[in-house]
């Protein structure tokens, strides 16, 4: 298990360092001048242009900028914007709760959906319940997160004149408030995770159900819910982590695109506002953001099957 | 199980299996998968529109001569929007953009995948191990916000063009690479050491002939499968992108997500102008969602998940 670890652990660093690279290069080659965008006027003398080279560290061999920016980066440092000069770390790190709460809203609200669907399509396979239930799902899937959140701004206003409360409470000073705010945006987010969800959940309790301990379970006179819920249900969950952990790539892109019908106030409307901008500190920051938290997620996802699920062994 | 009497049947001469017609073997498909059929017509008629686009559409899709922002009625099926324009029409031609976005990503992204996961599985060593790393670079970076970076950094500003359409295809088609790769070369591995490609092997095969011309073909049904199924994708990613405003439409080449995203001043006023380009979006990923999920039933159970 440890050499596991370690080797798991390690691979993931690589990934980020190459993934660093690639985001740093990337923004180095972007077409388009630095000192227009930092001035926001295509009129640049050379002169100010050297000031402004000088003062961002471009000046300087690539190699020695990247070093000295993850150096930044892993102290905290992410630079700062180019248009605003405010410290990008500062910006960003208020609008991260109110994106986590809204992943974390989605997927609580997926889960509670996901799996009762997911078990009562696979307690009853092929009866009309399970085509019923599988229909809807696959239909979910196919449904945009932005569309749905738009019908959920559109239609309760126009049938009751309900609309969420406008201007962002945070949660740990108005809790109502903000989870008014939130849940809609929650619904639109956790419906198409739900669907994949479901569908994992159904086809891993319909592996599991076929078992030999579920059998001596069954043989041994437990009830049938006994069964499907104590025996069955939570070693079905095991494969669902594992999909979870590549669903929270998607989750994480829908977040842009639900803060951004909503105007709440988080990373993905930060994202936005920075591409649009081309504040490339801003961009690349974002980016290295994202990209660790899934990567180290999915490193804990890997970790925690071997303590989830005791027979799996790591040679 | 075959039974005594078709055991000792003789195997030359006989009339062991009628020879079907590829329309009766289609037919016989679809009466098993129903569902399956009806969304498989469905995309044809879908790809079909979208061909035929400008000849079907009623008006032209950059015509602003008509009251604003009506709701459907028998003139305007769809409504209008708020720059006094024809939603049907608009939506009708939007169906180029969605439907070929979506193709083009999905050709990139199997072309890709099909080389990754061959070269892989088939290799093996080294050259696994190192395609494994890149794999996990590209899911390393969540599947949106990686397209946001691409077009910020290839600009596809300046509206629809061949070159704008080439790069969003790309960029889309990179994120659906590694699912590809992956089943690839799970199925590579699985028929690598059967006994026909070691005979290649020994007549003297060169490496990329036995790769390409004896692995390849025996792993077509899974990559036509998985293919179909990220079609659905694909649209949906094109959408998010272009409700975004980093798509590729333009006055004359409407897209469904920007017309989602462009009109979002009038949601509230009329609803339609969300309503009916998000209902094409779903129709479509729809449709081509269940065609796949019919096709990976016949062509290949065992990626059933």
């Amino acid at each position: 298990m440890a050499p596991y670890v370690v080797k798991r652990v390690l691979f993931s660093l690589l990934v980020l360092g190459v993934i660093s690279i690639i985001v740093f290069s990337a923004v180095r080659v972007i077409p388009g001048n630095v000192c227009a965008i930092v001035l926001q006027t295509p009129d640049v003398t050379p002169q100010q242009c050297k000031a402004i080279n000088s003062e961002l560290g471009i000046d300087q061999p690539v190699v020695t900028q990247y070093f000295r920016y993850v150096g930044g980066v892993l102290h905290g440092d992410f630079g700062r914007s180019l248009i605003t000069k405010r410290d990008v770390w500062t910006e960003m790190s208020e609008r991260i709760p109110l994106t986590v709460e809204l992943t974390i809203l989605s997927t609580l609200f997926a889960l509670i959906l996901a799996i009762p669907i997911g078990v009562i399509s696979a307690v009853k396979q092929d009866s009309a319940v399970d085509y019923g239930l599988r229909f809807l799902t696959i239909g979910w899937l196919s449904v945009p997160a932005f569309w749905l959140g738009t019908m959920l701004i559109i239609f309760p206003t126009k049938w009751w004149h309900y609309s969420t409360p406008v201007g962002y409470a945070n949660i740990w000073e108005d809790p109502f408030k903000n989870l008014e705010q939130l849940y809609l945006p929650a619904i639109a987010l956790g419906v198409a995770l739900s669907a994949s969800l479901a569908r994992v959940v159904r086809s891993s309790m319909l592996e599991v159900l076929r078992q030999d301990y579920i059998r001596t379970a069954r043989a041994k006179g437990l009830r049938e819910r006994g069964v499907v819920v104590r025996h069955a249900f939570r070693n079905a969950m095991i494969p669902v982590t594992t999909l979870f952990g590549l669903q929270v790539g998607v989750l994480f892109g829908g977040t842009v695109v639900l803060e951004s019908i909503f105007a709440l106030p988080g990373l993905g409307g930060f994202t936005l506002a920075a591409v649009r901008a081309k504040d490339y500190s801003q961009v690349q920051a974002v980016v290295l953001l994202f990209a660790t938290v899934l990567v180290s997620i999915n490193l804990l996802v890997d970790l925690s099957y071997a303590w989830i699920d005791p027979r799996i062994r790591y040679s | 199980m075959a039974t005594a009497a078709e055991a000792t049947r003789p195997l030359v001469g006989g009339d062991i299996r009628r020879k079907r017609s590829p329309a009766s073997k289609l037919w016989r498909v679809a009466l098993k998968k129903p569902i399956g059929a009806i969304s498989g017509v469905v995309c044809i008629f879908l790809i079909l529109v979208a061909v035929f686009a400008s000849q079907l559409a009623p008006h032209a899709v950059d015509a602003t001569t008509f009251p604003r922002l009506q709701a459907p009625s028998g003139s305007f099926p769809f409504g209008t929007d708020n720059l006094f324009r024809d939603m049907f029409s608009r939506v009708i031609v939007g169906s180029r953009i969605s439907l070929g976005v979506g193709f083009g990503a999905v050709f990139v992204g199997t072309a890709l995948g099909t080389l990754l996961g061959l070269l892989g599985g088939y290799l093996g060593g080294w050259v696994d191990l190192l395609i494994g790393r890149v794999l996990d670079v590209m899911l390393g970076f969540p599947p949106l916000v990686f397209l946001i970076f691409f077009i910020s950094i290839f600009s596809t500003k300046g509206g629809f063009s061949f070159k704008s359409y080439l790069l969003i295809s790309l960029a889309i088609g990179i994120i659906i690479a590694p699912t590809t790769a992956r089943i690839v070369r799970g199925s590579v591995l699985s028929i690598r050491n059967l006994q026909y490609i070691e005979a290649a092997q020994c007549v003297g095969n060169t490496t990329p002939r036995i790769m390409f011309r004896h692995v390849l073909p025996n792993v077509v049904a899974p990559i036509i499968v998985i293919a179909s199924i990220q079609i659905g994708n694909a649209i949906l990613a094109e959408a998010a992108l272009s409700f975004l405003g980093l798509g590729i439409a333009d006055a004359t080449h409407p897209s469904w997500g920007t017309m989602l995203g462009e009109t979002r001043g009038s949601w509230q006023v009329a609803w339609w102008t969300a309503f009916m380009p998000g209902l094409a979006i779903s129709a479509a990923v729809l449709s081509f969602n269940l065609f796949g999920d019919a096709l990976r039933d016949v062509l290949d159970p065992r990626l059933r998940q």
